[in-house]
């Protein structure tokens, strides 16, 4: 130990506002990699696509598994690999640029420091994210790491893995019916009355949910909560107050609108049928 | 008692040719459902494409992945190109372990316009070198309302086989009792998932009583587009009656020349009494090079179909979108009437 000047421990304090958002699309990509796994390979690496917005998150939107060898103090990337589906990638989306990379296995390894150096030479402070697919705390856990640098005077010392929060966007899926995502097999997709009856009986349940409230709070059962009432106070206000009779005509008005188009429609079914008889019946006798 | 049963020698089993079980299903995995979704949903309204890889088992074809094409310029050359990125996408999914399997091709729409003979030709080219193949339509304008508009369609053998052999005339098809209804066939769709990714999203996402998906369907305004779906309508019905016209114009210049021919025929006849009556050889009843004799063209039936098609694919749409409003309609009535 030399002796003479103390240095400090110093680490560059890490980005505050960084955070990611994920789409599930990545998640159900990494987990069909990881089924489709070779047998040899414990784990599975690959690159996260994606795009970074103007406030500082990390979008991710897409990913791609890379073929790697893994031994106990080596890690050999399939670097032509990874360049060629970039490429690929490129050619569909060419906003999709390299955010990171993901591994599945819980926590951060040794050889992660070494790929995460690999890919921060590929793009500006990487976010490293791992799926634990082996469900190790009985829980699915989805973190993402991004680097900070621990040095020592001018000597760097190590990279040390910061957790930064996650996002999961399910903007898509939501919008499809998540049953049919979360199945192992669904039958066959819903129709668009079965999807309306669906969210019809789902609103009656509401109501009567929100109703059973009221009734306990009113005769003592439940401690009242104050913002829960000023809640359901100001959805009941945000039905517009018309005259019974401006919307009487509202709803008839949009009724027979329907009604036109409906009718519109058969009609022109009927056209249709007669046309085609018109056209392959006719014979020249 | 001797019980004899009726076993088929190998023989036998060995010249029957195997014929495949008929496509029931196509069953789909969620992956590749959602990135047909995402892909199409990036680049509405312009219209993409993209490759299906998956297996063919039995009556089932399974679809477990797929890769989206890029946008293709004006350019011929980039035909090659585009063949490259094809090949280059296969390899490498082939590296990781992903289907290898062509089992058919996705493409985007617009409020279902997408019969359309360009369709034909790509399943007829894709038949040739895959047994089954079938094309998944998605629609992203639609699920604004709340529905996946997920489809999967094939042709139908016997309009395959009229297109090969070219034989669309009006004769063929009453023969074979084929009309607008039958060219492409719908085929129900599954989804799966394996247990793992099931296992994610059932942690991930609590299950809310209500979903975005409900607030879409219970969305009041679908003027918009309903007014989409009737301007499509409409432009389809003008074309519908132009081919209409085509084909009364073509009988009454069938007919008209079946008259001429007729006259011409007794014109020749009392000619050739009149030569038998002074001893000459009698002319031929026959005259190919005379005009009147040459047969028209029939106009092509493919176009009207099509059309019909589409026109009933609006229409349906129009009636599901219709349907619901009332059901809409009459909730707000009940509602404002507490």
């Amino acid at each position: 130990m030399s002796a003479g000047e103390l240095t400090v421990l110093q680490f560059t304090p890490s980005p505050t506002s960084l955070s990611a958002k994920v789409h599930p699309l990545v998640i159900f990509n990494i987990c069909d990699c990881f089924v489709r796994r070779p047998d040899q390979a414990e784990r599975v690496i690959g690159t996260l696509l994606g795009s970074v917005l103007p406030d500082g998150t990390v979008d991710i939107r897409n990913s791609y598994a890379v073929p790697h060898n893994e031994s106990l103090d080596q890690v050999a990337l399939d670097i032509d690999y990874h360049h060629n589906m970039l490429a690929s990638h490129q050619k569909v989306n060419p906003k999709e640029v390299i955010v990171g990379w993901f591994s599945t296995g819980f926590g951060v390894s040794g050889g992660s420091a070494l790929i995460h150096e690999f890919y921060s030479r590929e793009a500006t402070n990487p976010v490293h994210l791992t799926v634990d697919t082996g469900f190790t705390n009985g829980d699915a856990t989805i973190k993402g790491f991004v680097s900070v640098n621990l040095s020592l005077g001018d000597h760097q010392l190590a990279s040390q893995f910061q957790e930064i929060p996650l996002d999961l966007r399910m903007v898509e899926a939501e919008r499809i019916g998540f049953d049919v995502l979360k199945k192992t097999a669904v039958d066959k997709l819903p129709n668009d009355l079965e999807g309306m009856e669906d969210s019809m009986k789902k609103l009656l349940a509401l109501i009567d949910d929100v109703y059973k409230y009221v009734d306990d709070v009113v005769e003592g059962r439940l401690a009242p909560d104050n913002n829960i009432g000023r809640f359901i106070s100001d959805t009941v206000a945000s039905i517009p107050k018309l005259s019974s009779s401006a919307f009487e005509k509202l709803v008839n008005d949009s009724i027979q609108d329907q009604l036109v188009l409906l009718y519109l429609s058969s009609i022109t079914r009927t056209q249709l049928s007669l046309a085609e008889k018109l056209n392959t019946a006719a014979q020249i006798l | 008692m001797v019980v004899v049963a009726a076993v088929r020698s190998f023989l036998q089993v060995a010249v029957t040719e195997e014929v495949a079980s008929p496509l029931r299903v196509v069953q789909i995995e969620g992956l590749a459902m959602l990135k047909i979704i995402k892909h199409c949903k990036e680049f509405s309204p312009s219209l993409v494409t993209g490759q299906l890889l998956g297996l063919d088992v039995g009556s089932v074809l399974e679809v477990t992945n797929c890769f989206p094409f890029p946008i293709r310029e004006e350019d011929e050359e980039i035909e090659a190109e585009g063949a490259n990125y094809q090949l280059e996408m296969m390899r490498c999914l082939r590296e990781v372990n992903v289907d290898n399997n062509t089992v058919g091709w996705y493409q985007s729409t617009l409020l279902g316009s997408y019969q359309t003979v360009e369709l034909i030709e790509t399943f007829m080219n894709y038949q040739e070198n895959i047994k089954r193949c079938v094309c998944i339509i998605y629609d992203p304008s639609k699920s604004n309302q709340g529905v996946l508009a997920l489809k999967a369609l094939k042709l139908s053998d016997s309009f395959m086989d009229l297109y090969r052999n070219n034989n669309l005339t009006g004769e063929k098809l009453r023969e074979k009792n084929l009309s607008w209804v039958d060219i492409f066939e719908e085929i129900p769709i599954k989804v799966s998932n394996s247990a793992l990714i099931s296992a994610f999203m059932t942690e991930l996402e609590a299950d809310t009583p209500v979903t975005q998906c409900d607030y879409d369907r219970l969305q009041l305004s679908t003027n918009p587009f309903m007014e989409r779906n009737v301007e499509f309508l409409i432009e389809c019905m003008d074309d519908l009656s132009m081919e209409q016209q085509k084909f009364q114009y073509y009988y009454r210049n069938l007919s008209r020349q079946q008259a001429q021919q007729q006259s011409w025929l007794q014109k020749r006849r009392s000619e050739n009494m009149a030569r038998k009556a002074a001893g000459e050889d009698p002319l031929p009843e026959e005259d190919p090079s005379n005009p009147i004799f040459k047969p028209i063209p029939e106009p092509p039936r493919l176009d009207s179909f099509l059309i019909t098609n589409q026109i009933s694919n609006y229409c349906n749409q129009i009636n599901g979108v219709a349907g619901q409003s009332f059901s809409k309609l009459y909730l707000m009535k009940a509602l404002h009437e507490n």
